[in-house]
């Protein structure tokens, strides 16, 4: 019963095999290290290359929870009190974008700037 | 005080919005109170779960589980809206105009309720951890104001219940008949919504890289997180900075529900039985 696979399943393996490939195009990420201590962020700005994807590891000194966020960013996502988390962030154009904790905004807030 | 109860308001707003859509479609059903009360009760616990293992979450999967999470759960209840609304189209003109049906329809919609009541869970869960870390951040720090802002975190948690009030009796004025348009466009663009959030995540996961610049920024006109850009997120899925990839993935799920609907939804005019049911396209 030999038949030839139906289209839809040879869309699906092409699918699938462009999938796998995609993250190797990750290579050049630049990477930025931040650490919250006292409800601040350090460094409070750093500078990354425009044009490259970037991965922020955020190391959480404090006992508190907090929730990294930023608009521009696109990011949302929660650190527990002494935990790290990484977050992946697009390649950005050359500007500078607001970070800050949601659950401290007013007082707790970063920036990247891309250049 | 009143800054506790901003942040927590903030947050249970969007599931306040949702519990009161979905209690307002489900009116009149049998047993769709208890399924509203069992969905914020599982949605209350799960978020409890959630907050409990915040740090296990993000470091799982390489680092992206929490993203993947919150992708996983916020898809699921896209399809719970999609099948609650086609399941709807299919049966609900009928649980409408006749109101004595429901008994014999009560169980092919209790399937429905329960989709719903997923809907709910998810909500309630999502929206609810992130409570939940507030306040254990109070409690952890301490000091002279932690009962204070505890107050504020409870009124907070109440002006989100109003929310979900007003939702609920604002949807209740409107006719029978009108309402049943009106939930199923609520529900179409709150999946569509949805949708676009679990796309954020993908790409912030960096499971989907494409499309990832910005398609427009209206944060200087109408900001999303002000009360106003709060209420549209959640009702139409307003964003000030999204991607292009989730301009995409909000503008297929919108189609993709309004056609499914369209074509489960019965004709006006009965057809022969030798007619067959499938259409072309």
């Amino acid at each position: 019963m030999t038949r030839t696979p139906p289209l839809s399943v040879v869309a699906l393996a092409i699918a699938l095999a462009a999938g796998a490939a995609a993250p190797a195009l990750a290579d050049d990420e630049t990477q930025v290290q931040i650490t919250l201590k006292d409800h601040k962020f350090e460094p409070a700005e750093s500078s990354v290359p425009a044009g490259k994807p970037i991965v922020i590891e955020l190391a959480n000194q404090d006992a508190t929870p907090a929730e990294f966020e930023s608009k521009a960013l696109r990011v949302e996502k929660v650190v527990a009190g002494g935990g790290a988390i990484t977050v992946k962030v697009r390649a950005l154009k050359p500007g500078r974008y607001r970070f800050f904790d949601d659950y401290h905004e007013a007082t707790t807030e970063g920036f990247l700037v891309a250049q | 005080m009143i800054g506790a109860l901003i942040i927590v308001f903030r947050e249970v707003i969007e599931a306040g919005i949702i519990v009161g859509i979905v209690m307002a479609v489900t009116q009149g059903v049998r047993g769709s109170r208890l399924m509203a009360g069992a969905g914020v009760a599982a949605g209350v616990v799960g978020a409890s779960l959630v907050a409990a293992f915040a740090g296990a979450l993000a470091s799982a999967l390489n680092g992206v589980g929490q993203e993947l999470f919150n992708a996983s759960i916020l898809s699921l209840a896209v399809c719970m809206l999609a099948w609650h609304n086609i399941w709807m189209a299919s049966h609900g003109r009928q649980l409408a105009a006749d109101a004595r049906q429901l008994g014999q329809e009560v169980r092919s919609g209790a399937r429905s309720l329960f989709a719903l009541a997923i809907v709910v869970a998810i909500a309630v869960m999502r929206e609810g951890s992130e409570v939940a870390l507030f306040l254990y951040g109070l409690v952890a720090a301490g000091g002279t104001t932690a009962g204070d802002l505890l107050v504020g975190s409870a009124l907070g948690l109440a002006a989100g219940v109003a929310v979900s009030a007003v939702t609920y009796f604002g949807l209740a004025t409107i006719p029978p008949r009108r309402l049943f348009a009106v939930t199923t466009g609520l529900i179409t663009f709150l999946a569509a919504g949805l949708a676009a959030q679990a796309a954020n995540f993908l790409q912030q996961a960096g499971v989907a890289t494409a499309m990832s610049d910005t398609a427009w920024d209206t944060s200087a006109i109408l900001s999303d997180t002000s009360l106003f850009g709060r209420v549209l997120h959640t009702l139409i899925g307003y964003s000030d900075q999204p991607s292009v990839l989730q301009v995409v993935v909000y503008a297929a799920t919108l189609a993709a529900i309004f056609t499914l609907t369209k074509a489960f939804a019965p004709r006006t005019i009965a057809r022969p039985p030798q007619t067959p049911l499938t259409q072309n396209g």
